[in-house]
């Protein structure tokens, strides 16, 4: 059995540790109230963009855009949103486990493929795998407005105009609630799949159709991209505050038991002294 | 007076959402006046000023990039970035014009070149709004 000064040192040193993972599920708690925010202010932004671009894509037929348009695939890209730090739960290691399954069943070799990878714990990964990384982005604020990104971004589809790669799939934690994070994979180019919205006004357009697409269409392509880097934050922000909480819990279960055995030992120990006294009169008498 | 509608988004949220009596853009193709009731047009934008007139005052609204979705009563500027004359940060605006510029000298490489070109247009479209000489 454990000394009472031993309990007592690991009583001590794991209320610290919960002390610590309480701040932090406090300041990940408040990070996250701000992402969702942020998440939301995007929102209108992306609705209208999607609107334009649908009713655009709808009004001419023929789309000749070369973004619009699947070409045979030689090389996938595949962009990963990952986090810079870690004491976020699963929430790197789900999404690094649904990209490799996805390359394994789709790719023989590691040359038919690259990554654009944001975030640090997506690099360290790709880069131990021994995986081409063509672009990648760490140390990210926590808060990050579109000129943070629009570097990776722009290289992204950038290097899709200019025949780099063929496709490109983008992998990240969809926030569903603080306490649920989905993994989501979306292909965001070619656009083949723009769905007409239905009751869409008919444009005029100026100069013509094409040369808005070419404006409109980078753009589309960059906004999905932020919009899942917004809504990956948001997750990542939730997986830590839920990560945290556990690990708080945990602690004050923890410390819980330990109390207890630190009183029983205290118990045994006086019991014990008391009957070496009562032992001790009994012997003189 | 008649009215119309005018939003300008950007991702990192919306910046301008009033009542205005004309609007005056910068297209690809050149300058373009909006009154209310104008037919459903989609136009790319440059990097310009955006002018809001309103009754007896006019607001500057510098934009970069993006389009312009009207409908008849309604304006959308769907913009990379924009800021509005009071938000525009002037010290930062001259610091940015003045390192693109240092980079226009410097620069042979042509990719890097445009872009401290087009870096250099967008300080001194927020300086020339801020400063409402347009």
């Amino acid at each position: 059995m454990a000394s009472l000064r031993d309990i007592k040192t690991r009583i001590t040193s794991t209320k610290k540790t919960s002390q610590i993972t309480k701040a932090m599920q406090m300041v990940s708690a408040s990070k996250l109230s701000r992402a969702e925010v942020n998440a939301k202010a995007f929102v209108p932004y992306m609705e209208k963009i999607q609107d334009v671009v649908a009713s655009i894509a709808a009004g001419s037929t023929d789309t000749s855009n070369p973004m619009m348009i699947a070409r045979p695939v030689k090389k996938t890209a595949y962009l990963v949103i990952t986090s810079d730090r870690g004491l976020v739960g699963g929430y790197n290691s789900n999404i690094l486990r649904t990209v490799m399954s996805r390359i394994r069943e789709r790719h023989t070799s590691n040359d038919d493929f690259v990554i654009l990878s944001v975030g640090r714990k997506g690099k360290e990964f790709f880069t131990k795998q021994g995986m081409t990384i063509l672009e990648s982005a760490i140390a990210l604020p926590d808060h990050p407005t579109f000129a943070d990104i629009k570097e990776i971004t722009r290289k992204a589809v950038g290097m899709f105009s200019d025949g780099t790669y063929d496709e490109v799939y983008m992998y990240y934690n969809h926030f569903v609630s603080a306490i649920q994070q989905e993994v989501t994979e979306t292909k965001v180019l070619p656009l083949t799949d723009i769905q007409p919205t239905g009751s869409t006004a008919s444009y005029e357009f100026d100069p013509s159709a094409e040369a808005i697409l070419e404006v409109l269409l980078p753009q589309y392509a960059e906004s999905l991209i932020f919009g899942a880097l917004l809504d990956g934050k948001a997750s990542e922000h939730a997986a830590s505050m839920t990560a945290m909480k556990s690990a708080t819990d945990n602690a004050s279960d923890l410390i819980g038991g330990l109390t207890l055995q630190y009183n029983r030992a205290r118990q045994a120990a006086i019991t014990q002294e008391i009957s070496e006294i009562v032992g001790g009169a009994a012997a003189l008498e | 007076m008649k009215t119309i509608t005018v939003n300008i988004v950007t991702p990192d949220g919306p910046v301008y959402d009033s009542e205005v009596s004309m609007v005056i853009a910068v297209t690809a193709t050149g300058e373009m006046g909006i009154l209310p009731g104008h037919i459903p047009t989609v136009a790319p934008l440059g990097i310009g000023a955006v002018r809001l007139k309103k009754e007896n005052s006019t607001e500057l609204v510098a934009v970069n990039g993006g389009f312009l979705e009207i409908r008849p009563e309604k304006v959308t500027i769907l913009a990379q970035s924009a800021e509005h004359a009071t938000d525009i940060d002037l010290a930062r605006a001259q610091e940015s014009a003045k390192r693109a510029e240092a980079l226009l000298q410097a620069n042979k490489n042509e990719i890097d070149f445009k872009r401290a070109e087009l870096a250099l247009k967008r300080a001194m479209n927020r300086i020339n709004v801020y400063e409402g000489n347009i």
